[in-house]
């Protein structure tokens, strides 16, 4: 994905101009509408880009890794929740069939291709047949009847992975292997390729890159295209949409499906990338809060909300800790201001950071960004 | 007269609790020993009872503003927790063999809690749902939020570990009659719940207060337009079911004797699923929900435990099956 340069004015040269075409299309006309956030994007992608290479060190590619993970994660919460405004707790439930599908495919077929194919293809199979039920199912009636369903669905399918330790591995999760050409030991280069070794890491960590990207392309073209518009026609007034003649239970239980579908593969890459599916990495109840924190602080209804908002949450997620850390140790001695600052209250901040967003900033960082002047 | 001889009396609708005497009269033959099936049978209607108690508020706040609050959690934890503090501060009366003096730390443990409970709730009404009042979106968003934050309060406040919540000492073990056991504490729940669910009856059958949110839950316009201020209404149940939802915390804990800060979003998935068996803003409906939840999930623990964790959802599914508005619809 790249971003364009501030619009190429009517008498740049033609090159230019086509350029500008080219990468107007590649957003589906959808650009950033803001300077700062054009610039913001430029910037997450040629930082994730060239992660190993400027970024040297394995918790920050493993940083990296898990934001290409969340926007595409991310992303396919926000065709739901920002673009159609239908709230679902249920969406982790798909992540983890994705990751659970890779998982249990490798370990029964032993590692290759194949059992990464066949259990991404199951995974994707379940993920459509439970959401095209869910979605039958409940999404006749009210916004907050659909909330608490999918609660109650996706709790129930958290018991049932822990229950279902014979494949699942219970509250233990399982560890397998991937295939050869990603596996940490596979090292096709000798010599160190400007200054990193090439290895099976380095080649998941681009695989995931290039799936992450499309995926975000296809979504951006998804919530563009004109079924895009009648989704976001129903967030707006569902009644008046029915009224000019779209079955919106029709489209509800589609962007449902699509959604769910998005969050499977991003479940596929995290397992691709940790050679490990747990309920704690892939179905708690904590990663869904993660999810929807991000969608509301990046901004609903915009897939750039994903982007921004999944990168600020990782960074925070991993190095917010550490500068409470400081702030804790600063105030040692004050008793209630150290027990509010330590690191491991960190989703307290994000809460009443969430909160005061969901007042204040309805449309996130992206919707005051793109409000703030209409740039770039 | 001839006016109220006009209006046909509604009928009362018999077979969601003829449901519930089913399945009763069911896990008997099922269950085969009559002195397990007693035993389960209160244990049932403890669970349900004590689900009863927090899940009441949020029904009833819902079919009067259509707020739903997804950090009712927040005061079934707090109450717990507040719970823990009291007993333990109290530990000579807790601790002591003594059966009155026992029930007097519970039932302070219990006010302490309601009074805690309640005032967050007030607090809650004020600061995080008055803003959004009929933006659904916002609403599920900003409790979940709420809710989020409550949870690490709590964690600030009373650490992140789980706490016991010990049965005073002549509250443990069990009464036995012939072959029947019933645990003491189970009857103490039964009993509260059942004082409980009179006094709600009472409140919104008998008094003028309880007409005014009944006829809100109906048709708010209608009550306002005949200058009632609904909102100061709204607020005091909201402040009403916190307070119950802290006293259901405390039972709880006290059931499962020990007090977690997730305990709040545990059993809210629980009173989620009752709410919508029951049909959401129906305080009978929610009655008769959480004894076949109560019930139910304690029949099936003893015959399937496996099935046990899936039971709730079965019943939900199979109940919305049947009544899609859920067992007594409120509104059309």
């Amino acid at each position: 994905m790249s971003v364009p340069e501030p619009a190429a004015d009517s008498g740049a040269s033609g090159s230019a101009t086509r350029r500008a075409s080219i990468i107007t299309r590649v957003l589906s006309h959808d650009l950033p509408r803001n300077r700062w956030l054009a610039v913001a994007l430029v910037l997450v992608v040629l930082g994730l880009a060239f992660a190993p290479f400027v970024f040297p060190g394995s918790k920050a590619l493993g940083v990296a890794a898990k934001m290409l993970v969340f926007i595409v994660l991310v992303a396919s919460y926000d065709l739901l929740l920002g673009y159609t405004g239908i709230v679902s707790f249920a969406h982790t439930m798909f992540f983890g069939i994705g990751a659970y599908g890779v998982a249990i495919a490798s370990t029964a077929m032993g590692p290759g291709w194949p059992a990464v194919a066949v259990g991404c293809a199951a995974a994707l199979a379940i993920s459509l047949a439970l959401s095209l039920l869910i979605g039958l199912f409940s999404l006749r009636v009210k916004a907050m009847f659909y909330a608490m369903i999918t609660l109650a669905v996706a709790s129930a399918f958290q018991t049932l992975a822990s229950q279902l330790s014979d494949y699942t591995g219970g509250e233990d999760g399982l560890s397998f292997k991937t295939p050869e050409w990603l596996s940490p030991a596979f090292e096709p280069l000798t010599e160190p390729l400007l200054g990193v070794t090439v290895d099976g890491k380095l080649i998941t960590y681009y695989l995931l890159f290039v799936v992450a990207v499309l995926l975000f392309l296809l979504m951006l073209r998804i919530v563009n295209s004109p079924f895009g518009r009648v989704l976001q026609a129903i967030r707006e007034n569902d009644f008046r949409a029915e009224a000019i003649g779209y079955r919106t239970v029709v489209y509800r239980t589609l962007s449902n499906v699509l959604s769910a579908l998005f969050a499977t593969l991003a479940g596929v890459l995290l397992a691709l990338w940790l050679r490990y599916t747990g309920p704690d990495t892939t179905l708690s109840f904590e990663i869904m809060l993660d999810i929807l924190l991000i969608v509301v602080i990046g901004g609903m209804g915009t897939l750039y909300g994903a982007v921004i908002g999944s990168v600020l949450f990782v960074l925070a997620q991993n190095y917010l800790q550490d500068l409470l850390k400081l702030a804790a140790n600063a105030f040692e001695n004050v008793p209630v201001l150290s027990a509010v600052l330590t690191p491991d209250r960190w989703l307290l901040w994000l809460g009443v950071l969430f909160v005061l967003s969901v007042y204040h900033f309805p449309t996130g960082i992206v919707g005051r960004l793109r409000a703030l002047r209409p740039g770039g | 007269m001839s006016v109220v001889a006009a209006i046909p009396k509604a009928e009362f609708d018999w077979k969601p609790l003829a449901l519930l005497g089913g399945v009763a009269l069911l896990g008997l033959p099922l269950i085969g020993s009559p002195s397990t099936w007693v035993t389960l049978t209160v244990a049932g209607l403890a669970m349900g009872l004590i689900v009863f108690i927090i899940a009441s508020g949020l029904t009833l706040v819902f079919g009067l503003m259509d707020v739903l609050n997804f950090g009712h959690g927040v005061f079934i934890a707090t109450g717990a927790f507040v719970a823990t503090s009291v007993m333990g501060g109290m530990g000579g009366w807790a601790g002591s063999p003594n059966l009155l003096l026992n029930l007097g730390a519970i039932f302070t443990a219990m006010l302490a809690a309601m009074t805690v409970a309640g005032a967050l709730g007030w607090a809650f009404e004020r600061v995080i749902v008055r803003p959004v009042y009929g933006q659904h979106l916002k609403q599920i968003l900003i409790t979940m939020g709420g809710m989020i934050v409550g949870e690490e309060v709590i964690k600030v406040i009373w650490g992140p570990q789980q706490q016991p919540l010990p049965l005073p000492a002549a509250l443990r073990g069990s009464f036995v009659y012939g072959d029947v056991a019933i645990e003491k504490y189970r009857v103490l729940a039964v009993l509260i719940g059942l004082l409980v669910f009179a006094l709600l009856l009472w409140v919104l059958g008998r008094t003028k207060i309880g007409l005014l949110v009944r006829a809100g839950v109906q048709d708010r316009e209608m009550v306002e337009s005949l200058g009632y201020r609904i909102r100061r209404l709204f607020v005091g149940v909201f402040v009403a079911g916190s307070a119950l939802a802290g006293l259901g915390g405390v039972m709880w804990g006290l059931y499962q004797q020990i007090v977690t800060p997730q305990i709040g979003a545990q059993v809210n998935v629980l009173i989620f699923i009752v709410i919508i068996i029951g049909g959401l803003g129906s305080t009978l409906g929610c009655f008769v929900g959480a004894l076949l939840v109560g019930l139910l999930a304690n029949y099936t623990g003893f015959l399937a435990p496996k099935v046990a964790l899936f039971s709730n959802i079965a019943l939900m599914v199979a109940i919305l099956l049947w009544r899609p508005q859920g067992l007594y619809p409120v509104k059309s």
